[in-house]
Formats: C-alpha cells, sequence, structure tokens
C-alpha cells in the first residue's frame, strides 16, 4: 500500500530554482484531493481486511477472535454467492448490452430531422433524472403490477394474462428497469458525439454510393468509439453497485434468484448483522471491480494519450 | 420527386421518434397524472385516462411525511458537498492540468480507479466509523460521504476541461505580475466557467439521486428525498395515488434542472472528450 510513491516528494530547494518551485506549487495545489481520496481509500479498505479475518457479529458478542480465512471460506463455498456473482455479471452485461447497442440507433435516429425533435430529445433523456428509488416504484406499481399495472391492463386488453413480472422474472425485470434508467444516458452522449460528425464526409461517402448501412459501419461507429468507452466506462462504475433497484423491487428474491454482490453483503452485514462475513464479501467485490476497472481503466489511458 | 421522398422520409422517422420518446417518457408522465387522481381512480382497472383531478394525495404526503425537512436536506447535502468537492478539485485540476509532474497521468488514473471500488465493499468500516464518530444520521457524514465519492469525476471533468484553455493566456497574465492565485481565480476560472458549471451540475444530480449512503447511513435527522421516497416502497406502495405524488415531488426538482442545463450537462458527461 506505498501509494505516497506515486507523487514527487516535497523537499526544500534553493531559491529561483523554477522548476523546483513549480513542483512543490503543484505538489501543495493537489495534496487535499490525493491525501483526501488516499484517506477514503486505504482506510476503510484496511478496516474491511481487518474485519475479514475476525469472527465478529454485532448480536452475537461471544463470538470473537481471530477466523483466519473462515469467512471467505464460508463465503466461496456459500452457493448463495456464486448465484449473486452470476447475477451480477447478467445485470451489468445486459444493461450495458441493450443500453449502448440500442442507444447507438437511437443517438442516429434523434439525429435526424423531423417535427418536434428538440421536445422528443429531452422527454427520452429524462428517465436520467429519475432517481434509482423512484424508477423501481414507478415501474415495480404502476406499470408492472400484475393487477393494477398500466402493462397488465394493456395485456388485457388485447387478451393475454398479465404476468407477475418481477416474481416471475425478477432478473430480465431488473435488467428492464435499470435500462429503462441508463439507456438514456448512453443516448444522450452518443448523440452529442453524432453531431459533432463531419457530415461533409458522409455526403461522400453517400456520393460514392454507400449505403445508410454501409455509412453507419464505416464512418460513424468508428467515430463514437470513443464515446462508446465514455459510456461503458461510467455506466459500468454505477451498474457493478446496483442497490437501490434491487432492495426496493424484489429484495434480492425470491430466494436469491435477484441478488447480486452488493444486495448479497448488504443483507450479510445489515440484516445478519454478520460483519466478518459482509466483510469478507466486499474483499471479494473490490477485487472483482478492481479485474473491471484494469480493463476499463486501461482503454480510459488510451483515450487520454490522445 | 427526390423531395416527396425526403419528406416522407423525415415524416416517418418522426413517428418512430416520437413513439419511442413518448414510451420512454410514459412512466413518468404517468407518475405525475396519478399523483392527481384519487385512490380508486388510480388503481382502477382498466386505468382511467380521464380523471377528475384532485390534490387529496398531495395533502395527504404533506400531512403524513415532512416533505420540506427531506427536501431541504437534499438541497442543502447536495449544494454543500458539490462546493466543497469543487473548492478541494480545482486546484488540484489546476495543478495537473498546468503544472504536470511525471506522475500526473498516473495520479489521475488512480483517482478514478478508486470511484470504481463498490460503496459496499466499505459499508460495514463506513458505518462503524461513522457511529463511532457520531456522523451517523448527520448532514455533515452524508456531505463528506458525497464530496469524497465524486472527488474523482469532478477532479477528472476539470481537468479536461482546463486543459483546452490555451497556456499562452495564462502565461500572459504571469508576465503581468500574476500570482498563482490571481492566475487561478481571474484568468483561468472565468475562461472556464462552462466547464466548471457543468462540473457542478453533474456532481448536483449524482448527490440528489444518490441512494445507497442515504438509505444505510441516515434514518430521520438527515435523511434526504431517497430516503422519503424509500418509506413509501410498503405497504403504503399500494396506495398508488400517495406514491405517485411523494415520487413526482422528489424528482420534480432535479428533472426540471436537468432538462434547463441539458446542454451544459452534455459536456460535463463526456468528459470533454466528446464536443
Amino acid at each position: 500500500m506505498n501509494r505516497t510513491a506515486v507523487h514527487p516528494p516535497l523537499t526544500v530547494h534553493p531559491a529561483g530554482s523554477a522548476a523546483h518551485t513549480r513542483r512543490a506549487h503543484g505538489f501543495v495545489l493537489q495534496s487535499p484531493a490525493i491525501i483526501l481520496l488516499l484517506v477514503w481509500s486505504v482506510v476503510p479498505l484496511l478496516m474491511t481486511l481487518w474485519y475479514s479475518v475476525r469472527n465478529y457479529n454485532l448480536v452475537d458478542p461471544t463470538q470473537r477472535g481471530f477466523a483466519g480465512l473462515n469467512n471467505y471460506w464460508y463465503l466461496l463455498t456459500d452457493p448463495d454467492f456464486m448465484t449473486s456473482l452470476k447475477n451480477t455479471a447478467i445485470l451489468v452485461g445486459g444493461v450495458l448490452a441493450i443500453s449502448v447497442g440500442l442507444g447507438t440507433l437511437l443517438a442516429v435516429l434523434y439525429n435526424e430531422e423531423f417535427a418536434g425533435r428538440g421536445i422528443a430529445r429531452i422527454l427520452v433523456i429524462s428517465p436520467f433524472f429519475v432517481m434509482p428509488t423512484v424508477a423501481a416504484l414507478l415501474w415495480k406499481n404502476l406499470m408492472l403490477h400484475p393487477i393494477y399495472g398500466v402493462y397488465s391492463a394493456m395485456m388485457r386488453a388485447v387478451g393475454l394474462t398479465p404476468v407477475d413480472w418481477l416474481s416471475r422474472y425478477p432478473l430480465a425485470t431488473l435488467v428492464m428497469i435499470v435500462t429503462w434508467e441508463w439507456l438514456p444516458f448512453a443516448t444522450l452522449i452518443l448523440l452529442t458525439a453524432i453531431q459533432s460528425l463531419d457530415t461533409e464526409q458522409k455526403e461522400a461517402a453517400r456520393m460514392d454510393g454507400a449505403g445508410m448501412v454501409a455509412q453507419f459501419i464505416n464512418i460513424t461507429l468508428p467515430h463514437l468509439s470513443r464515446a462508446i468507452t465514455v459510456v461503458i466506462m461510467i455506466e459500468t462504475i454505477f451498474l457493478l453497485t446496483i442497490f437501490a433497484e434491487i432492495s426496493v423491487t424484489t429484495a434480492g428474491g425470491p430466494g436469491v434468484a435477484s441478488t447480486n454482490l452488493a444486495f448479497l453483503i448488504y443483507s450479510r452485514a445489515l440484516l445478519q448483522f454478520d460483519v466478518g462475513g459482509a466483510s469478507a464479501g466486499g474483499v471479494i467485490a473490490i477485487v472483482v471491480a478492481n479485474v473491471v476497472a484494469a480493463f476499463l481503466l486501461r482503454a480510459v489511458a488510451r483515450n487520454l494519450e490522445t | 420527386m427526390a423531395r416527396t421522398s425526403t419528406r416522407l422520409r423525415h415524416a416517418a422517422t418522426g413517428i418512430v421518434a416520437w413513439a419511442i420518446a413518448l414510451w420512454m417518457f410514459f412512466p413518468i408522465l404517468w407518475m405525475f397524472l396519478s399523483g392527481f387522481k384519487s385512490e380508486p381512480d388510480a388503481i382502477a382497472t382498466p386505468p382511467h385516462l380521464f380523471f377528475s383531478p384532485t390534490f387529496s394525495s398531495y395533502r395527504d404526503v404533506f400531512a403524513r411525511e415532512d416533505y420540506w425537512h427531506f427536501a431541504t436536506n437534499s438541497i442543502v447535502i447536495s449544494v454543500m458537498a458539490t462546493l466543497v468537492a469543487l473548492l478541494v478539485s480545482i486546484p488540484a485540476a489546476y495543478a495537473m492540468a498546468f503544472l504536470p509532474g511525471p506522475r500526473t497521468r498516473l495520479t489521475l488514473l488512480w483517482m478514478l480507479s478508486t470511484r470504481m471500488l463498490p460503496s459496499v465493499g466499505v459499508l460495514v468500516p463506513i458505518y462503524l466509523l461513522a457511529r463511532a464518530t457520531g456522523l451517523l444520521d448527520s448532514r455533515t457524514g452524508l456531505i463528506l460521504i458525497y464530496m469524497l465519492t465524486n472527488l474523482p469525476i469532478t477532479v477528472w471533468m476539470l481537468y479536461t476541461f482546463f486543459r483546452e484553455v490555451p497556456v499562452p493566456i495564462l502565461e500572459a497574465g504571469r508576465m503581468d505580475g500574476a500570482t498563482r492565485w490571481q492566475e487561478v481565480t481571474q484568468v483561468l476560472m472565468p475562461l472556464a466557467l462552462p466547464g466548471i458549471a457543468s462540473t457542478g451540475l453533474l456532481s448536483l444530480i449524482l448527490c440528489w439521486n444518490e441512494t445507497f449512503w442515504s438509505l444505510n447511513l441516515t434514518s430521520s435527522v438527515a435523511a434526504p428525498l431517497t430516503t422519503f421516497i424509500a418509506s413509501f416502497s410498503s405497504p403504503e406502495g399500494l396506495f398508488f395515488a400517495k406514491l405517485s405524488a411523494a415520487s413526482t415531488l422528489a424528482v420534480a426538482p432535479i428533472m426540471v434542472f436537468g432538462w434547463a442545463s441539458q446542454k451544459q450537462l452534455v459536456r460535463g458527461l463526456t468528459f470533454g472528450a466528446v464536443k
């Protein structure tokens, strides 16, 4: 954890050495942000590591002391844990795939000219401003409720039997709800990127006889690659830790069918008061996030150079 | 001939685009309408498109919960966390953009990596630390945490905006004898104001909608609107009209704000990568 090596050491330099004053100034100006983030990321991490090897249950004071790797062992052999990992991957992967794929198409669509384009764009991006708890309650009750929901009414209107989506297909329904929240974000970013596309280039391609699809694949898509990286990076940060949507709609159920890693740790910590087990889960969540982050940051670092 | 086909294409595009827009917006519209329904109207099957509007749900919500208490918390916490985050990140971003050292790039990537640590991974220690320091269920506690979680994003955004400011302009100021402080406050900040504004906007929206820490660390005193709305999840969730009224009240301020600042926001969200 020797992160202090990351920034230049503060040393006293003879007056008149401009380069050194520059470095000293740079260091002083950056240090509040760096120190705050260092404390914020290292202290809780060390505490989590410490608790993860302890027996520590808030409601059972008799269980104390060193637990070794027991907490990890319990967690890794718990079938719920594997389910939660799988669910996390489905949630992140599903929402990313749909929102980026559909977002690209929508960006192309809303870049075309049509009547009332400005208003239509605002309507499409609006779900991004809805807080997760409201989005979840809205879909759970007003839209998808098997009896009173609008979607159920529509299904009945065409002669179908309404489905209790959240208990029959909890994970798929969650992917849908979360996509509704994040698709607007992807559309917004990609639309902005498309607007900066050189129209002359497209015009030239059209003159050369390139069809709509060829234009899209050869000109639009490469132009969007950077914006797509941004979308994937930001969405992944938030999707890895989806919590409110699950808590409000299914509470991880039925069983653990819609429990992701974040919710599993939460239920261990605050519902079962098992600090040791929850901390072990926390460490694993951090490892998972770091693996994902390593891939993402490499892509971002490439963008930083250009 | 060509003109009619273009016009037809525009019309077709318009129909598809509007259909999708309305479908995306429909849940929000329905929530807004349901807030003005009576409870029987709200759960009528088939749903009532036309109804006689009533304010009774809003009255009930205001009577049951102290909306202004939660709303004030949301505003105070979001604004304070954003201001402090800007205060800390403007000098840092300035130093990284104009006084870069050999490790600046690494520092930036490291900062971003801290944002990728899942909050839930450190829930236990933060909860215990907050309890030990008396910051549990306090505005200060949430302001601190929101500021810290947003710091990597604000530093990054400001850094990319600052890099767009031409260095010669800053150097000219220095030639005229401006101190570092004057350089930042009188030359850089006015030039980069749109970027600073969009950074602040995004931070405000993220703070307003943050749910994980607010649900886990607050109960009453410092609870923002996210907690307020969670209290309607059950069993009151079945009172659709009240739920809708409460939801509308929780979402409306930030949504109107978002609509108004949409253009600014895009610049911020794209980290300057997309112009």
